[in-house]
C-alpha cells in the first residue's frame, strides 16, 4: 500500500510542478551526498563490526597463539615462544593424520551417497503430481533435526543389544553386528548416518534444479524417440551439471566440518577408526588444554579448508568459461 | 518406457513411501523410546505400556537442568536471530543500494562466504581464548555473539537476494518524496522483503538451536544449551537411553513447529542460500 501511495503522490507533485526535479539547488545536493555517506557507513557498521571483532580478530589471535606454548595454572596463562615447534609437532601427530584421512574418506563417501540418493529421490518426485508437497515436507525433517539428536537417534537404533537395526536384520537371519563398536563398521555407520541426515538437502537442491529445466528440450527428445535412460544421460544430467557441481562443492565443504554426530556416536573410536579433524582439534585444544598446539592445528585446518575452497572456485570458474 | 503408466506410477510411489518411512521411522522410534522404561527398551519388546517417567525426570527432577538448558537455547536462538537479521538486512541493503566501490562489496561478501566455510571448531578455539580475555567466558552473551556471526554470512547472502528484488523505482520515488533513509527502509523496503525475512529468521533460529560444537566449547553447566544437555545423557558411565530419547524428542519440538508453519519459507531459504 505505502509504496504505491507515495508513487502516486510523487506523480501528482511532478504534474503540479514539472520543473521540480531539474531545479534542485546545489546545497541540497551536497547535503544529500553527506547524508548518503553517513547512512552508508551506519547501515553497514553492525555487520562490519561483528565480522571484524569475531572473525578477523580471532583469526589473527589464533595465528599469533600458534607460535607459543601456553600453559594454564590457576586461571592464568603463561606464554613461552615456541617458534615453529607446534607446526613441526603437527606433522608427527598420528592422531591428526588419522583425522585428515578419515575426514577425507568420510566426506567423499558421505557426499557421494547423499548426492546419489538425493538425485534419485528428486527424479522420482518430479515424476509424481499427487503428494509431492507431502513427500517434500517429510524429506525436509532430517535437515531440521540437530546433529547431536541425529547422533542420539542412531546411537539407539544401531545399539548392539536392542537397536532396531539389529532386530530388523535378525528377521532376515543375519547375526547382530556391533555397528559402532567395531573398527571395521564404525566409520561406515557414521557415513550412513550422515547420508540419512543430509540426503534431504541434496534432494531439495536437485528438485529445484529439475523444476527449472526447460520443458521443450524434453519434448524434442521425445520426438526424436529417446528412451527414458537416454533422456536421463543426454538431456537431464548435462543440463543439471551446474546444480550438481554447486551441491557437491557445498556439501563437501560442510562434510569437512563434521563433529556433532561423531562426538555422540563413537567419540572418535574404536581406536582411531572414526577420528575426524574437528574431533582431534577438540581433544587437543579443549580436553588436553594444549592452547598453542591446538591453535596451530586450527590454522592448519583453516588453511586446508581454503585450499579446498579455491579448488571449488576454480572448478566453478572453468565451468563458467566453458559455457 | 514399455511399462504401462499406471504400473510405473505405482512403483514410483512405492519407492517414495519407502524413503519417507526411512526418514520417519527412526524419529518416531526414538520419540517412542522416550515413553518406555529402560527395562522395556533393553528387552527389545515391540509392544510397551507408555510411561511419562522419563519426561518427568528430564524436565522436573532436581538433578536435571533441562528446563534451564531449554530456556538458554530459546534466549540464545531468539537474540542471535534478531541481531543477525538486523545486521544482515542493513548490510545487504547498504552493499546493494549504496554507492560502495565494487571491490569493497566483493571483499566483504567474499570474506563472509569464506569464513562461513571454516569448521566452527577451529573458530571456537579462538573465540574461547578471546571471550576468556574480555571476561565473557561462560556467559550466554558469548554464545549469542558466536551464533550471530556464524549465521551472518548466510543471512547476508539471503537478504542480498531479497533486497535486490525490491524495485529501484519505488526507492527512487520515495527519495524524491523526501523520505529519509530510515523512513525508506521502514516504509518501503521492509514490507517488500518481509517474506524473505521470515525465511531467513526461521533458518537462523534453527541453526542456532542445532549448534553443538560452539555451544559445547563456550558454555558450562548453567549456560549449556539443549544439544549440549543431550550429549551429557550419553556421556555418563551408564548411558541413560530412555532419558536421552525423551530429551531428544523435546529438542526437536521447535523445529517441528517451524516446519509445519514455515515449510515453504524453509525450502525457499535453503535452496536460494545454496544456489544463488
Amino acid at each position: 500500500m505505502k509504496p504505491s501511495a507515495s508513487a502516486a503522490a510523487q506523480m501528482a507533485a511532478v504534474a503540479a510542478e514539472p520543473s521540480a526535479p531539474a531545479g534542485r539547488p546545489a546545497a541540497a545536493d551536497f547535503r544529500r551526498g553527506l547524508d548518503e555517506r553517513a547512512w552508508r557507513w551506519l547501515t553497514l557498521s553492525p555487520a562490519l563490526l561483528l565480522l571484524l571483532a569475531l572473525s578477523v580478530l580471532p583469526l589473527v589471535n589464533l595465528f599469533a597463539t600458534s607460535f607459543f606454548t601456553v600453559s594454564w595454572s590457576g586461571g592464568h596463562s603463561s606464554f613461552a615462544a615456541a617458534g615453529l615447534n607446534n607446526y613441526r609437532a603437527l606433522a608427527g601427530d598420528t592422531l591428526f593424520r588419522a583425522g585428515i584421512l578419515n575426514t577425507i574418506l568420510f566426506a567423499l563417501f558421505a557426499v557421494g551417497g547423499q548426492m546419489l540418493c538425493g538425485f534419485v529421490l528428486a527424479l522420482l518426485c518430479t515424476g509424481v503430481t499427487r503428494g509431492r508437497l507431502l513427500y517434500r515436507t517429510i524429506f525436509i525433517l532430517p535437515i531440521l533435526v540437530p546433529g547431536i539428536v541425529v547422533g542420539a537417534i542412531w546411537k539407539l537404533l544401531l545399539n548392539f543389544d536392542f537397536g532396531l537395526v539389529n532386530q530388523a536384520i535378525a528377521l532376515v537371519g543375519i547375526d547382530p553386528l556391533n555397528w559402532l563398536g567395531s573398527a571395521t563398521t564404525a566409520l561406515a555407520s557414521v557415513i550412513f548416518v550422515d547420508i540419512w541426515h543430509w540426503t534431504p538437502f541434496c534432494f531439495l537442491l536437485f528438485l529445484a534444479g529439475l523444476q527449472s529445466l526447460p520443458q521443450d528440450v524434453y519434448e524434442a527428445a521425445k520426438i526424436d524417440g529417446a528412451s527414458g535412460w537416454q533422456e536421463l544421460t543426454y538431456v537431464t544430467l548435462p543440463m543439471m551439471l551446474p546444480t550438481i557441481m554447486v551441491t557437491f562443492a557445498f556439501r563437501l565443504v560442510l562434510a569437512f566440518k563434521v563433529f556433532d554426530e561423531v562426538y555422540l556416536l563413537t567419540g572418535g573410536g574404536p581406536g582411531t577408526s572414526t577420528q575426524v579433524m574437528s574431533f582431534t582439534l577438540y581433544q587437543r585444544f579443549f580436553r588436553e588444554d594444549q592452547t598453542g598446539y591446538g591453535s596451530a592445528m586450527s590454522v592448519a585446518i583453516i588453511f586446508m579448508t581454503c585450499i579446498l575452497l579455491s579448488a571449488a572456485f576454480a572448478a566453478r570458474g572453468r565451468m563458467g568459461a566453458a559455457k | 518406457m514399455t511399462m504401462p503408466p499406471k504400473a510405473r506410477a505405482l512403483i514410483v510411489h512405492a519407492l517414495l513411501v519407502a524413503a519417507a518411512l526411512l526418514v520417519l521411522i527412526p524419529v518416531v522410534w526414538v520419540v517412542a523410546a522416550g515413553f518406555r522404561t529402560q527395562i522395556s527398551l533393553l528387552s527389545g519388546a515391540f509392544w510397551f505400556t507408555p510411561v511419562l517417567k522419563n519426561f518427568n525426570e528430564v524436565l522436573f527432577s532436581k538433578t536435571s537442568d533441562f528446563l534451564v538448558n531449554y530456556r538458554n537455547s530459546l534466549v540464545v536462538g531468539t537474540l542471535s536471530t534478531l541481531i543477525c537479521l538486523l545486521a544482515a538486512t542493513l548490510a545487504a541493503w547498504s552493499l546493494n543500494r549504496m554507492s560502495w566501490p565494487r571491490w569493497f562489496v566483493h571483499v566483504f561478501l567474499g570474506w563472509a562466504l569464506v569464513f562461513h566455510m571454516f569448521p566452527p571448531l577451529a573458530l571456537a578455539s579462538a573465540w574461547f581464548t578471546i571471550m576468556r580475555t574480555v571476561g565473557l567466558d561462560n556467559t550466554l552473551t558469548a554464545v549469542v555473539l558466536a551464533h550471530t556471526v556464524l549465521n551472518l554470512p548466510m543471512a547476508l547472502w539471503l537478504m542480498g537476494v531479497f533486497v535486490r528484488d525490491v524495485p529501484v523505482e519505488l526507492e527512487e520515488a520515495a527519495r524524491l518524496d523526501g523520505a529519509t533513509t530510515p523512513v525508506l527502509l521502514w516504509r518501503i523496503v521492509l514490507p517488500i522483503i518481509a517474506p524473505g525475512l521470515a525465511a531467513t529468521a526461521i533458518l537462523t533460529f534453527v541453526f542456532s538451536w542445532n549448534d553443538f560444537g560452539v555451544a559445547l566449547t563456550l558454555t558450562m553447566k548453567q549456560t549449556a544449551t539443549v544439544p549440549v544437555a543431550i550429549a551429557k545423557f550419553a556421556q555418563d558411565y551408564e548411558i541413560l537411553y530412555t532419558q536421552m530419547a525423551a530429551a531428544a524428542a523435546l529438542s526437536i519440538l521447535p523445529a517441528l513447529v517451524l516446519l509445519i508453519i514455515g515449510q515453504r519459507y524453509i525450502v525457499a531459504g535453503l535452496t536460494q542460500g545454496a544456489v544463488k
